[in-house]
């Protein structure tokens, strides 16, 4: 009977190598996934993992790469932050509604105004909305001792209910023949959040991913605060001890990964999607946090993990188009990567061993 | 406008509309009480609602349907208990995991069946006595699982309250390191109950796509999950007060539903967020009396049991 052996610290190869590992097995598993769907197998993983990249219409799929890891990147950093310290926002899809919301409805107050800060404003306001979504639940807690986790995840609900007024309502495109939805960004440009260098997908909300991935780094590695967060994850009393607020933790990770989430809605929503519309909110808040944890909370990882992730979108629709493949397929697959993370996990914190001790 | 709604139409359709949520609550009552944090519900409902959904249709009868429904549940659940009894994994990451995965394998197998019809699931006949007044609509015209729903809120609170078995999951999760120094088995009775949470969840999901709706769309559940859990909170881990979050929550619901037919002049989005943002007050509301949630809570809830010797 194997027996698991704590390790006194987690391995750090294996904590390394397990997010391989588990790309590796959700290949495999994902491939029994759809050869029970009666595709074959390979194709579709190749379809998934190589043709965005090297295939016949690479070229139109490699700028997507970078539009679809940008939002997922920058709410993961902060989610990362939020986890490290055990501070579960689970409700990022909301703040990343609201961020978008607050924004967009600010630009559009504008409209159609040239001014040249009128789109930092909306950079400001879409995390200002965002971030206080996000404290939401933290002041909750603080005051109540009400769980971050259902009260951040029922929060999602109400901004979905909220985008959906927004899109019929108080932000509908008074041009646009009674449809549902906001005016185009595209078509107001002091407001617009288009390519900065054609052809790559690049866009400030990518810009915005990158710099939060090396400011995550540095907060982590170098600052006080970063450390705080460290410590409150890994030793909750030591840190008490040493002097660390649970309070200001908590609203700072809230905040912080609130703030973040809204910049994506908002980089998103002025950008790739281009308006306030009933379908905007596509589940990237939830996406990212398994991006979180596949990039093991660290931010260089999640820049690969937010890249791979994105990598599995695009070739989902690619596997739609050319394999006929259901949508959910890949959410299914998605999912099963998280799986297959956390069950690789054990190797980093365990060691494992075989034979049975000398001693009864 | 508002007197167009009937309150004893009202009272029976609560009823309807609070079994997904109270078979989740309960399942996952039990699940929290031997020390495990499930928040994979959502995804288990989910799963349990096309599992249902597709053994009805696909055998006729509705019976079956629930059967199945409990069975994925389940199924999907031991996933869960795999990963955090046996591989030791954080319980919050895992029950994400399984909620993300059950929405979109449950999307992946709801493929062929959105807009079809389950068969019915037949009412129960209690003869004359559906037709006392008052009595008769509200409580006795129902389908047999709102009634098995209440049946398990009784059986459980008995199981917790008067056997040993539930003495012994109670101590586990209270403190898993005492109850297993005494030689009980932790691990065991822990899937045991994740795996009754899962049927409870599935159940709860079959009763939305087979009876509450009755159809298939992708996401159906919308959160019904997570409101089981805030349930359980709400409760303070007690069978019958989970009861009465459930007919509580069924009957915002219900009432939320009838101003938007009856036309209230409030934009439908925000009455449609009723339920969400109610649940939010009553988690504020009984988190605020820290003394006693603290009192019910199980005491080793969330945390990982790793048995050094």
């Amino acid at each position: 009977m194997p027996r698991l052996e704590r390790r006194p610290t987690p391995s750090r190869l294996w904590t390394a190598a397990t997010p391989v590992l588990a790309v590796i097995a959700t290949m495999f598993a994902g491939g029994l996934l759809f050869a029970a769907l009666g595709k074959d197998p390979v194709e579709a993983i190749r379809t998934i993992f190589w043709d965005p990249l090297f295939g016949e219409f690479a070229s139109y799929s490699r700028p997507q790469l970078l539009v679809k890891a940008g939002p997922l990147i920058l709410i993961a950093i902060g989610l990362s932050l939020g986890f490290k310290a055990q501070v579960w926002n689970i409700g990022a899809e909301g703040q990343y509604i609201m961020g978008a919301l607050a924004g967009a409805a600010t630009g559009l107050a504008f409209y159609p105004g040239d001014s040249p800060l009128l789109f930092p404003a909306m950079v400001v306001i879409g995390a200002l909305g965002g971030g206080l979504w996000g404290l939401i639940p933290a002041v909750l807690k603080l005051r109540f001792g009400s769980s971050e986790i259902l009260v951040s995840l029922m929060l999602v609900y109400v901004a979905q209910h909220i985008l959906s007024a927004a899109a019929f309502g108080m932000l509908k495109n008074p041009e646009g023949r009674g449809f549902p939805g906001s005016r185009n960004f595209q078509q107001f440009p002091a407001a617009f959040n288009g390519e900065l260098i054609a052809g790559t997908g690049m866009h400030w909300g990518v810009v915005a991913a990158l710099g939060s991935v090396i400011a995550a780094h540095v907060l982590l590695s170098r600052h006080i605060l970063g450390f705080h967060i460290r410590v409150a994850g890994e030793a909750p009393r030591a840190a008490r001890f040493a002097g660390v607020s649970p309070a200001l933790l908590t609203s700072v990770c809230l905040g912080i990964s609130g703030a973040l989430a809204g910049l994506a809605g908002l980089f998103e929503v002025t950008g790739p999607a281009g308006q306030i519309s009933t379908d905007f909110a596509s589940g990237y808040g939830f996406t990212a946090i398994i991006v979180a944890f596949l990039g093991r909370l660290h931010p260089l990882g999640i820049l690969l993990a937010g890249l791979l992730m994105a990598l599995t979108y695009i070739g989902g629709e690619l596997a739609q188009l050319t394999l006929n493949l259901p949508s959910a397929a890949i959410q299914a697959f998605q999912g099963m990567l998280l799986f297959f993370l956390l069950a690789f996990d054990v190797l980093s914190n365990f060691r494992i061993r075989l034979a049975r001790r000398a001693r009864a | 406008m508002i007197g167009s709604i009937d309150p004893l139409l009202l009272i029976a359709s609560l009823m309807v509309a609070s079994t997904p949520i109270l078979l989740a609550a309960i399942g996952e009552l039990v699940v929290e009480k031997a020390g495990v944090l499930n928040l994979g519900v959502e995804g288990m409902m989910i799963v349990g609602a096309i599992a249902g959904f597709a053994a009805a249709v696909e055998s006729g009868s509705p019976l079956v349907g629930f059967v199945g429904a409990a069975l994925a549940g389940a199924a999907l659940s031991l996933i869960f208990a795999v990963l955090t009894q046996v591989l030791l994994s954080n319980q919050v990451a895992t029950g994400l995991a399984l909620t993300l995965f059950g929405i979109g394998f449950s999307a992946l197998i709801g493929q062929g069946y959105a807009g079809r019809r389950p068969p019915p699931t037949p009412k129960l006949d209690f003869g004359p006595l559906s037709d006392i007044p008052v009595l008769g609509p509200v409580l006795l015209r129902h389908d047999p699982v709102v009634y098995v729903s209440i049946l398990i809120v009784a059986a459980v609170w008995v199981f917790l309250k008067y056997t040993r078995a539930g003495l012994v999951l109670r101590a586990v999760g209270e403190s898993h390191d005492a109850a297993h120094a005494l030689g009980y088995k932790v691990v065991r009775l822990r899937v045991l109950a994740i795996a009754f949470g899962g049927a409870c969840a599935g159940l709860g999901g079959a009763y939305l796509s087979l009876v509450r709706v009755p159809q298939w769309t992708e996401g159906m559940t919308a959160g019904a999950g997570w409101i089981a859990l805030a349930i359980v909170v709400f409760a303070s881990w007690r069978p019958w007060r989970v009861l009465a979050g459930a007919y509580l929550f069924g009957g915002v619901t219900v009432l939320q539903l009838n101003l938007q037919a009856a036309g209230v002049a409030i934009p439908v989005q925000y009455l449609s967020m009723a339920p969400y943002v109610i649940t939010i007050i009553v988690l504020v509301i009984i988190s605020a009396d820290r003394r006693r949630a603290a009192q019910n809570a199980p005491a080793s809830l969330g945390r990982v049991f790793h048995a050094s010797s």
